[in-house]
């Protein structure tokens, strides 16, 4: 670990310019994974910006029926929130379906957001990676990558984002909100991350010494029929291999609306917009989430068979669509965010 | 969970301790944090800290070590490596340690040359910890890469037979009869390959050693992490040319090892050459990553054909094995000689081959062979019973031996058969439907029931202890063993305050120093027996020196009663004709006037029983799985783990070590792999978020039965060990009840969700 300085900012905007006037700064949220990118010598800043202090931890109504969530609140504070249990269960159930408790209650809204991938290589610096070091190509396009993504992938990157919180952020269609040199300004979840294309060092469209103050969540918060599927190597304390968030407007059989949203598959949270709307104004079929299914991989690529390799998450990923399509539609299960039915028997 | 011990065949008494639930007397202090382990001893002056940099290639060599930029940076102390280190002992031999297979070991910091990656390369020695690893992380080194292979089907037709060299290698049994033509003429056959991947020990505790450098001379004390205090001194004591004196070894607490810890770590090397070289003490702990720079278990792949004629019985079995070792040492494990020893079969061949890849050696690790063999022949069986048209179980009684057919001995006491039973009454296997797929929960998951057998060796090994017997009437007993966690604290107490009829609160047992009578590395599950015959063997000796003492006191009740004839108990020495002639030990002390009574114990193990019979442990695992089919999730929900290991000296932390050895089970089956990348020739997922073990939510309900055996002639004390043998079984059970459950037979492990897609 390289020595650093650390200052612990109680505003935002001091924030911002403590930030801008140290070369190689960070911002550091909880430090779950921060600090652990610094001691394997992956992320070397030599300035810290402590956000520990920032009034940023409230959770709030909006005038428009939605939902700000502080960039400084806990993943844990998050998820556990009366209003957020209430009116964005989805949200609950996969922040609940990260990590382990004590991570989450470290773990801050805007680090979750910004937390980078779990590919072996890039933690490995014994290892080639774009990602961690521009132009020494991609360990993981023939090695072992189950980690990694089928969507949207690119030839210098294959990596995924990790996190299960933002999978729902997507799905929910939430607002990040920015503040930076250049003053504040908001960011659709969808253009939040990036694909790797040819720079995947550079994992979302932040710009350099941007602050995340809040995420905002819309009104709608498909309570009546959602669902979060996870699918993993293990029951807990692991990262999903496909996972799938869903929130659909029911009437009857008949879907109303449908956002849903993959992680464990690309370089970001992925939403298929045209998957989304076939689902709409139809009768809920396991015939129709297949065919659903089917668009949303229509374009996959895997690298490679076997165990190891990841071609699987394209059978995978379309099963676990038609599955968790049905559980929203059915909500035929207790919703318990702590219990993954889904999964675990 | 529940545990019961299923019908005792031996009477115990109110007053025994042995046999009793008792809890571990150093629990308090390790939940506590007052119980230290290696890295976490303090030194009597300052202390320097070590960080182990790894090669980042898998073969070749170094060309030059930038150390002087590291060595530039203020608080660096020294950088050692190839090109610095002494010249220390010159013969490889030296480096071989207790338990070292044939070969050539290899010698950290000896040479410029790469085996494996992950290699350490140099030692960086500095003030404080978080120097030390920034100093390694900036250390710059030059290689010339060569090319290498790490991919094990490359390297198959290399294969060659698996020499002897290491200390209780068996060889494959000689083969029987004629497999060919019995396999072609038998109407219900099955063969397989059977494959499992590299897997690390990954104990929870990193390898550290802490040496404090006491100034005189050359005297230290060294804190290491190991499974056997004795086996790191003499490895120390070759390579530096130290006495035994010198080279003082220290390991009060193991935080698991599960045969990481057999063999002398790289690390220990490390922090005596620094203290020695720098005459300072020194702290040297590895990191998770190099935690995959060691042994693991290796990489196999094991074919098996076996037939059966039409009622069940088994004609042919064949089983071949081909393992990974490394470049330098062949590492051996008995693989294959298990399923010949399970089974009673006319016709048999067996065979088990190394190959060489450019990785470190592979190591023991816990139930080695055993849990690699185990895997593949339960599942053939299995796969054979319903080719056969048999019920698993019952095929397996049809087949069942009652002597070893590979040695051609009886069996010192084997009850697998009541483990069998008591193990498919507790599952409840009568209500086994024998068709796959027929069994569902009410959440509609396919249900499947699957059983498996074990089989471990019952060894002794020779070792010593030594009890002491203050005049104030308590009683220390002390031996080099190690106790990893699983219990040996406990059941040496409960022995020594057993055979001299002491309250458990007036004996201490001590272990862990070199200072104290030699003992085994801890594996093979052969310290509670071999150590516990010894702490016997030592208190029987007190025991004999007081009976004299009592017999010189005047008018004595126990004049002319000889030790045979006498009881220890309730503190007393009794005669055993009439127990009221009695004197109560604090008496006899007393009336002495010793400060105290002390005596060393030996044991080890009878080489006439050892021709006479083959002596061995059994389990019999019995489980549920509950398939997601679509999505390819298997929940282990319930497992029945039957142990016959003869007596059992303390059922609390013997079943702990059972429940250990499922979770273990459920880990190799489910999820335990670590990843080879074949073209970077290292393992990539090193840590702990990427390299599956169970979670607390993958553990459901788990009932260990203990069928106790009366065996007097694997151990003097009746004791066979519970280390290994709890996992026996668990992967082949895991894997045959998916088959049950969904009709799909998974030939390798781990049973990961991409392979029931
Ligand atoms: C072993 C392990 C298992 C895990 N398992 C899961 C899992 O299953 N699912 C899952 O979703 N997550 C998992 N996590 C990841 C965890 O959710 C993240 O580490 C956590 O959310 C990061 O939050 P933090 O506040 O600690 O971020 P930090 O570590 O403090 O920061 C992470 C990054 O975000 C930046 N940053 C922090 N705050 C801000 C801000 N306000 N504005 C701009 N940039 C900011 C930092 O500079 C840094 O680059 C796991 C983590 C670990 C260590
Ligand atoms: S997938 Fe991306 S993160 Fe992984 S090795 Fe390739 S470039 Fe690096």
């Amino acid at each position: 670990m390289n020595s650093f300085t650390l200052t612990q900012a109680t505003a935002a905007d001091e924030a911002v310019r403590d930030y801008a006037g140290h070369e190689h700064a960070a911002y550091l949220g909880g430090g779950t994974n921060l600090v652990d990118l610094m001691k394997y010598n992956l992320e070397r800043p030599s300035h810290l910006t402590s956000l520990g202090l920032l009034p940023l931890t409230d959770i709030t109504s909006l005038p428009d029926g939605g939902l700000r969530l502080g960039a400084l609140a806990t993943n844990a504070d998050t998820a556990w929130h009366p209003e957020v249990e209430k009116r964005y269960p989805l949200l609950s159930q996969t922040i609940l379906a990260g990590a382990t408790p004590q991570l989450r209650n470290a773990a801050t809204n805007g680090g979750n957001l910004n937390q980078r991938t779990r590919c072996y290589y890039f933690y490995d610096l014994a290892a080639p990676c774009n990602k961690r070091e521009p132009g020494t190509g991609c360990s993981a396009l023939t090695g072992p990558n189950r980690v990694c993504g089928v969507l949207g992938t690119s030839e210098s990157c294959i990596a995924t984002n990790p996190s299960d919180m933002c999978v729902a952020l997507a799905a929910l269609e939430a607002t990040v909100r920015v503040q930076g040199p250049n003053g504040e300004r908001t960011i659709k979840f969808d253009d939040y991350h990036r694909l790797p294309g040819d720079h995947p060092e550079k994992d979302n469209t932040l710009e350099p010494g941007e602050l995340v103050t809040a995420i905002d969540l819309p009104a709608e918060g498909y309570a009546d029929h959602f669902t979060y599927l996870k699918l993993r190597d293990r029951s807990s304390y692991a990262f999903a291999l496909v996972s799938v968030a869903v929130g659909l407007k029911m009437n009857g059989n008949t879907i109303e609306k449908a956002r849903f949203a993959l992680g464990g598959v690309a370089h970001k949270p992925w939403r298929d917009q045209e998957a989304e709307k076939m689902l709409e104004g139809q009768t809920a079929s396991p015939d129709l989430f297949r065919k659903v299914a089917a668009k949303v991989f229509a374009e996959a690529k895997g690298y490679g068979e076997g165990s190891l390799h990841n071609s699987f998450k394209i059978e995978l990923g379309k099963r676990a669509i038609v599955r968790a399509l049905k559980q929203a539609t059915e909500m035929k299960y207790e919703v318990n965010p702590n219990v993954f039915l889904n999964s675990n028997p | 969970m529940s545990q019961t011990i299923a019908t005792p065949p031996t009477v115990r008494l109110d007053s025994d301790v042995v046999g009793k639930p008792i809890s571990r007397p150093e629990g308090p202090a390790k939940v506590s944090g007052a119980a230290k382990y290696a890295a976490e001893f303090s030194v009597t002056g300052p202390l320097w800290y070590g960080y182990v940099v790894s090669s980042p290639i898998a073969k070749g060599k170094i060309t030059k070590i930038y150390a002087d930029e590291v060595l530039a940076i203020p608080g660096v102390q020294q950088v050692f490596s190839h090109e610095n280190v002494p010249s220390l002992a010159w013969f490889d031999r030296a480096y071989k340690d207790d338990v070292a297979p044939g070969g050539s070991p290899f010698r950290p910091l000896h040479e410029p040359e790469i085996m494996f990656s992950q290699q350490p390369v140099a030692l960086v020695v500095a003030d404080t910890f978080e120097l030390a690893r920034y100093a390694a992380s900036v250390l710059r080194i030059d290689y010339d890469v060569a090319e290498f292979n790490t991919n094990l089907e490359v390297a198959a037709p290399k294969a060659f037979d698996a020499p002897k060299g290491k200390t209780g290698f068996v060889p494959p049994p000689k083969p029987k009869g004629d497999v060919e033509q019995a396999y072609a003429d038998a109407p219900h056959k099955v063969a397989g390959e059977y494959v499992h991947h590299a897997q690390h020990h990954n104990p929870m505790e990193m390898f550290g050693t802490t040496v404090d450098w006491l100034g005189d001379g050359k005297k230290m004390k060294i804190y290491d992490k190991t499974q056997g205090a004795p086996n790191v001194q003499q490895y120390i004591a070759k390579i530096f040319g130290l006495s035994k004196e010198e080279a003082r070894i220290i390991s009060k607490f193991t935080g698991g090892g599960f045969g990481s810890g057999l063999r002398p770590q790289y690390q220990v090397f490390m922090a005596v050459l620094a203290a020695l070289e720098l005459e300072h003490s020194v702290r040297v702990v590895m990191d998770r990553s190099q935690m995959f720079s060691m042994g693991h278990r290796p990489h196999t792949v094991q074919d098996i054909r076996l037939a059966s004629d039409d009622q069940g019985y088994l004609q042919a079995m064949e089983h071949n094995a081909l393992a990974e070792t490394s470049q330098f040492e062949d590492e051996t494990e008995t693989v294959v000689n298990w399923s010949g020893i399970l089974y009673k079969v006319p016709n048999s061949q067996f065979d088990y081959k190394l190959t060489k890849i450019d990785v470190n050696t592979p190591a023991d690790m816990r139930a080695p062979g055993a849990a690699t063999g185990s895997f593949a022949i339960e599942s053939a069986i299995d796969e054979l019973s319903y080719k056969a048209g048999r019920d698993p179980l019952d095929f397996r009684l049809l087949n069942y031996t009652y002597t070893d057919p590979t040695e051609n001995k009886p069996f010192s006491s084997k009850r697998l058969d009541d483990c069998y039973h008591e193990g498919a009454k507790r599952f409840g296997w009568d209500q086994r439907n024998p068709e796959p797929r027929s069994m569902r929960d009410e959440n509609g998951l396919l249900v499947g029931w699957g059983v498996a057998a074990g089989c471990w060796d019952a060894s002794m090994q020779k070792a010593a202890a030594k009890a002491v017997l203050a005049a104030d009437g308590h009683l220390t007993v002390s031996s080099a063993t190690n106790d990893q966690g699983a219990g040996t604290y406990v059941i040496m107490t409960q022995m020594a305050a057993q055979t001299l009829g002491l309250p458990l609160a007036q004996v201490t047992f001590e272990l862990g120093d070199t200072e104290m009578p030699e003992a085994p590395v801890q594996g093979g599950s052969w310290t509670a027996n071999s150590v516990g015959a010894a702490v016997k063997d030592a208190c029987q000796a007190v025991g004999k020196k007081l009976l004299k003492l009592a017999q010189k006191m005047d008018d004595s009740p126990l004049a002319g009663v000889d030790f045979e004839d006498v009881q220890f108990a309730d503190g007393h020495i009794r005669a055993n004709e009439d127990i009221s002639r009695s004197v109560a030990i604090a008496d006899i002390l007393a009336a002495s006037g010793e400060a105290k009574i002390e005596a060393e114990g030996k044991a080890g193990p009878n080489p006439i029983n050892m021709l006479k019979y083959s002596m061995h442990s059994h389990n019999a695992v019995f489980v549920e799985v509950k398939v997601d089919e679509d999505l390819g999730t298997i929940h282990v929900t319930r497992v029945v783990d039957a142990v016959a290991a003869g007596r059992i000296m303390n059922p609390k932390t013997a079943r702990s070590q059972v429940l250990g050895g499922v979770v273990w089970g459920i880990g190799m089956a489910l999820m335990e792999e670590a990843y080879l990348n074949n073209d970077l020739g290292r393992y990539v997922n090193h840590n702990y978020a990427e390299y599956h073990i169970p979670v607390n939510a993958d553990i459901k309900k788990i009932d260990v039965i203990f069928v106790e055996e009366e065996d007097d002639i694997a151990s003097p004390i009746g004791v066979k060990g519970v280390g290994e043998i709890g996992m026996l079984g668990v992967a082949a059970a895991v894997a045959n009840a998916v088959y049950h459950a969904t009709g799909k037979r998974v030939r390798e492990l781990p049973l990961t969700i991409d392979k029931l897609l």
